[in-house]
């Protein structure tokens, strides 16, 4: 089936795709066919920048498994670094 | 008689006069041949599209598939196209009968066309084909499971995609469809009510559901593939425009 369903999101970071790194504002989760991956659905994970074009993009595809595993290892990560650490807010320079 | 052919990108001009890529295929040889629009699945225009476009062309007929995603830019990959396109919610309608009978107009003006046009389409190429017959005067339309034909996408699809069996009327040409038992979008409810219409408006039609299959059986790239239902979906077919579109 095609799902259609898709969760669009604001970013802010940076990605490198085929034409190397750019700023990366949005992003889109969905589940639908893949483009590649050879399963019949997977969890797809778009980071682009709408304002360079559409090669403007980072495109992944994971089962399902694989895409719950990536959150645990963000939430993971993070917890194991100070909190605010790699936040977008300001913050004073550290020592 | 000869089975060479020719195929490869041109260029055709789509709705409002837009310059769109499309890949086309033909036989090489001088006798007349039908063309086939062939509408892409919403994945965009791939290798395994332009692979059936070839297919057509191995079988006699001059085939063309526009990218209509071509308006995301020159020179982007087809995936991107996509992925672009995706994130706004699918492509016009109006848009894409304006761009396949640009495709049809290129088809027609070829040196042996025989001035028959058929179209067929794979997944919301399959909806869109039915859109197609409804709008423009062709001569033959294979649906290939299409979804939302019948019933509208749910509230919180982003798909800008309406129904179309209020426009049943219109249907100007057979229809074959060719569907999947397991599939849910369409359901093989949605494509008795279609068949159902379709008989009541009196309107010639040839529909098969095929068993163990489901959504995109044809894709001969992806998990979804299913030999037996495609091998005997190929043979619906080329039977069918055979009968439509022979000079």
């Amino acid at each position: 089936m095609c799902t259609y369903l898709t969760e669009k999101l604001r970013l802010d970071g940076a990605a490198k795709g085929a034409s190397g790194w750019f700023t990366v504002t949005d992003g889109m989760v969905y589940v639908d066919h893949p483009y590649h991956a050879c399963h019949e659905h997977t969890v797809n994970i778009d980071l682009t920048n709408p304002s360079e074009g559409p090669s403007a993009r980072v495109a992944i595809e994971l089962t399902e498994e694989a895409a719950l595993a990536l959150v645990e290892a963000i939430h993971k990560a993070l917890a194991a670094a100070p909190p605010g650490l790699a936040s977008a807010a300001p913050r004073p320079a550290s020592a | 008689m000869t089975d060479a052919m020719w195929a490869g990108t041109v260029a055709v001009t789509g709705h409002e006069g837009a310059g769109l890529e499309a890949y086309a295929a033909r036989p090489l040889g001088s006798a007349p041949h039908g063309g086939v629009v062939v509408i892409h699945h919403m994945p965009g225009y791939d290798e395994a599209t332009k692979e059936i476009v070839r297919r057509f062309a191995a079988n006699g007929y001059a085939a063309i598939c526009p990218n209509l995603y071509s308006r995301e830019g020159a020179g982007v990959s087809p995936d991107d196209q996509a992925a672009a396109a995706r994130a706004k919610g699918g492509i016009p309608d109006e848009q894409l009968v304006g761009d396949v009978a640009g495709a049809a107009a290129y088809l027609k003006a070829l040196e042996h066309a025989n001035g028959r046009i058929g179209v067929i389409g794979y997944c919301s190429g399959g909806r869109q084909a039915f859109l197609s017959a409804c709008s423009l005067d062709i001569d033959a339309a294979v649906d290939c499971y299409g979804a939302f034909v019948v019933t509208a996408p749910p509230a919180e699809y982003p798909l800008k995609a309406e129904p179309l069996i209020s426009r049943a009327a219109d249907l100007s040409c057979p229809l074959l469809g060719l569907f999947g038992a397991d599939d849910r979008f369409p359901s093989p409810e949605e494509v008795g009510v279609l068949s159902a219409e379709l008989e009541k408006l009196g309107k010639e039609h040839e529909f098969h559901v095929f068993p163990d299959a489901g959504h995109a059986f044809f894709a001969v790239d992806r998990p979804a593939y299913r030999p037996a239902a495609a091998v005997e979906g190929w043979k619906k077919v080329f039977g069918f425009f055979g009968r439509r579109l022979a000079a």
